[in-house]
């Protein structure tokens, strides 16, 4: 009984622990992103480097500007000055400044929102992804990608790349890659501070819980619980 | 106080219900580990209830709009995020408990006379469940919610001669769509739900008729004292409700640290193909069912299409879900709990779990050779614990069942 008992436990933990879902799709190797959502500083270079770079044809339609200032302790002020070109208002979500139509002449499709593009695939992919450019000539805009092949996005940060050394360029695209995956999920802020609490209330509970079982079940003796009436 | 008491029960049996179902309701002593999760799977019941109520004010049923109220509850609805988390954690950790239930209903025999009805009360419970989850996690409108949607829906449309009409039934359009979404929804937030409540109702009045059964499979009643209270029995209220409470807890550590630690837990709870919005005319790489449907559909994938038809497939599946009910009666053995049964129960039962997490897990792999194979042979075992019970259960000694429970 107790060998079966192990059995099935050991069964379904090596299931549960086997189980691993990744959205790279195979065959492509991606680097590790190696990103740190509490790190304030990246989040904020991440956020200036998106709007300077990526706002212009991605949308991040599910965010809006005033959160990430609250989120990331930009002030409402440098947001408005610096940050925001294609809005006049702070609660206003984050649209890109390319028409719908003009995108599908220039580029031949409509550049994705970004929005949840870091949970859907994955912040590897997202990091690998801004690095895999190449020179190849066959492509309209000079480039193609290792990672997603024929991709119609020009490689928007050559200039970063040519100018900084290979680490410091490393370090805009994982701020990028971070910044995308605070915006696929903002309240990744917070939830383990929150979660780290609420499992200290129930660890708690869980002590008075049990005193609590114990001190009833001293009555349980054959015939005894009914002592107390 | 009292005097309010003889008020109520003048006019409603208060005091009556609250003896026969909880201070007076004589429960086994010796329960253990496995009789924590009926009593999990009513709170359950009650998160995805009060969640979902919050959640339907704030969700938009309608294809267009469906996926980005979604994300308004992850952001801008306040708390709207926890909400969420709880409710689609609490999916999953729906059939963790249930499958859990329904094993202890196997070990120790739970399902034999005379607690058949109480048995097949849960299988309808379950079955109703599978169709609330697979609803609800059509409403977020992501890619996965609309390709696994189309691959389920498609499956009525096997049949023959009635296949299109059916088709046509369900989907209230010619594909998946917002017609969909909103019967779906409709569906999701008041029939089934409904349907569960009034189950799970039954299957507690059904319980509470014969009494519980017990890890000795020994029937308590049969050794009352002068009072007539059954001698191994102890009230339900306060001991084993002082008991479950120490089990909701434990469950509430281990809820909430997915909650909050890992929400999507690697794709098994969150799919991170669902994090894009439907497209009709963009099929993923690859659609898999979130994990409590998998060994089902492992079972549809493994039988072939025969004569250009689905219908072997999804007769199959639905085989394999609907003969679960026939338990009680293909089950021939004297003694109840798995303490006392033959060997060949322990082999054949142990073979069958194993059968059931690989058919789940290949469910979950896209399909190679090799995987289909594995899914026809443990198909073929899922099948035989069934229909070769009636003899595995009549063949090889039984130990002897004592009079009265014993101690653990």
């Amino acid at each position: 009984m107790k060998t079966l008992f192990n059995t099935t436990l050991a069964a379904v933990a090596a299931m549960v622990i086997s189980f691993n879902a990744t959205a790279g799709g195979a065959g492509i190797h991606l680097d590790p992103a190696n990103t740190d959502i509490t790190d304030e500083a990246s989040l904020q270079r991440g956020a200036q480097s998106f709007m300077n770079y990526c706002s212009g044809c991605h949308s991040i339609e599910l965010m809006r500007y005033n959160r990430i200032a609250k989120d990331l302790n930009i002030s409402e002020a440098d947001m408005a000055n610096n940050l925001m070109f294609n809005a006049e208002k702070t609660g206003s979500t984050i649209f890109s400044s390319m028409p719908d139509d003009g995108a599908k002449e220039w580029f031949g499709t409509t550049p994705p929102d970004l929005s949840l593009t870091a949970r859907a695939r994955g912040t590897d992919w997202v990091y690998t992804y801004l690095k895999g450019f190449y020179a190849d000539d066959s492509r309209p805009y000079g480039v193609n990608n290792h990672v997603l092949e024929n991709a119609s996005m020009p490689d928007v940060l050559w200039q970063l790349k040519q100018d900084k050394s290979e680490r410091a360029f490393n370090q805009d695209v994982r701020d990028i890659t971070n910044f995308l995956d605070y915006v696929a999920e903002p309240v990744k802020l917070i939830r383990y501070e929150i979660g780290a609490k609420v499992l200290g209330f129930l660890f708690i509970l869980f002590i008075l819980a049990y005193l609590l079982k114990k001190e009833y079940w001293k009555d349980v003796k054959y015939g005894k619980w009914r002592a107390k009436d | 106080m009292d005097n309010n008491k003889n008020w109520i029960d003048q006019r409603f049996p208060l005091t009556k219900v609250w003896n026969e179902h909880l201070a007076e309701y004589y429960t086994p002593r010796n329960f253990n580990f496995w009789y924590f999760f009926g009593s999990l799977a009513i709170l359950v019941l009650v998160i995805q209830i009060l969640t979902g109520v919050f959640l339907t004010m704030h969700f938009k049923p309608d294809a267009a709009h469906a996926f980005a109220s979604v994300e308004y509850i992850m952001r801008d609805v306040d708390w709207g995020w926890l909400i969420r988390y709880i409710h689609s954690t609490g999916a999953s950790a729906f059939f963790v408990v249930i499958y859990l239930h329904m094993y202890r209903g196997l070990l120790y025999g739970s399902y034999k006379a005379p607690r058949e009805l109480i048995w097949i009360l849960g299988m309808v419970l379950y079955i109703a469940l599978m169709a609330e989850a697979f609803m609800g996690y059509v409403l977020p409108w992501g890619q996965m919610s609309y390709w696994g949607a189309k691959v389920i829906i498609n499956l009525f449309g096997s049949f023959p001669i009635v296949g299109e009409l059916i088709l046509e039934f369900i989907l209230g359009d010619y594909a998946v769509g917002d017609p969909v979404l909103n019967r779906f929804f409709s569906l999701h937030v008041i029939a089934l739900p409904l349907i569960l409540v009034v189950l799970v109702f039954l299957h507690i009045v059904a319980l509470h008729t014969v009494g519980s059964n017990n890890p000795d499979g020994v029937e308590i009643k049969k050794n009352k004292d002068a009072n007539g209270i059954p001698k191994d029995g102890i009230p339900f209220h306060p001991y084993y409700s002082v008991k479950d409470i120490v089990g909701v807890v434990v469950f509430l550590m281990i809820f909430t640290s997915i909650v909050f630690f890992a929400p999507a837990l690697g794709g098994y709870f969150l799919e991170a193909p669902n994090f894009v919005e439907a497209n009709p005319l963009k099929t993923p790489d690859h659609i898999a069912p979130l994990w409590y449907l998998t060994p089902f559909y492992s079972v549809l994938r493994a039988i072939p299409p025969m004569f250009g038809s689905q219908l072997p497939g999804v007769l199959a599946m639905f085989a394999a879900l609907l003969i679960l009910i026939a338990l009680p009666w293909l089950d021939r053995s004297k003694v109840k709990s798995i303490r006392y049964r033959s060997w060949p129960y322990k082999v054949a039962l142990t073979i069958f779990v194993i059968s059931f997490i690989v058919l789940g897990w290949l469910g979950m792999q896209a399909v190679t050779p090799l995987y289909s194979l594995m899914a026809q042979i443990f198909t073929a075992l899922y099948f035989a614990f069934f229909i070769l019970m009636p003899w595995f259960t009549s063949i090889g000694e039984t130990k002897p069942v004592p009079e009265r429970t014993t101690e653990h």
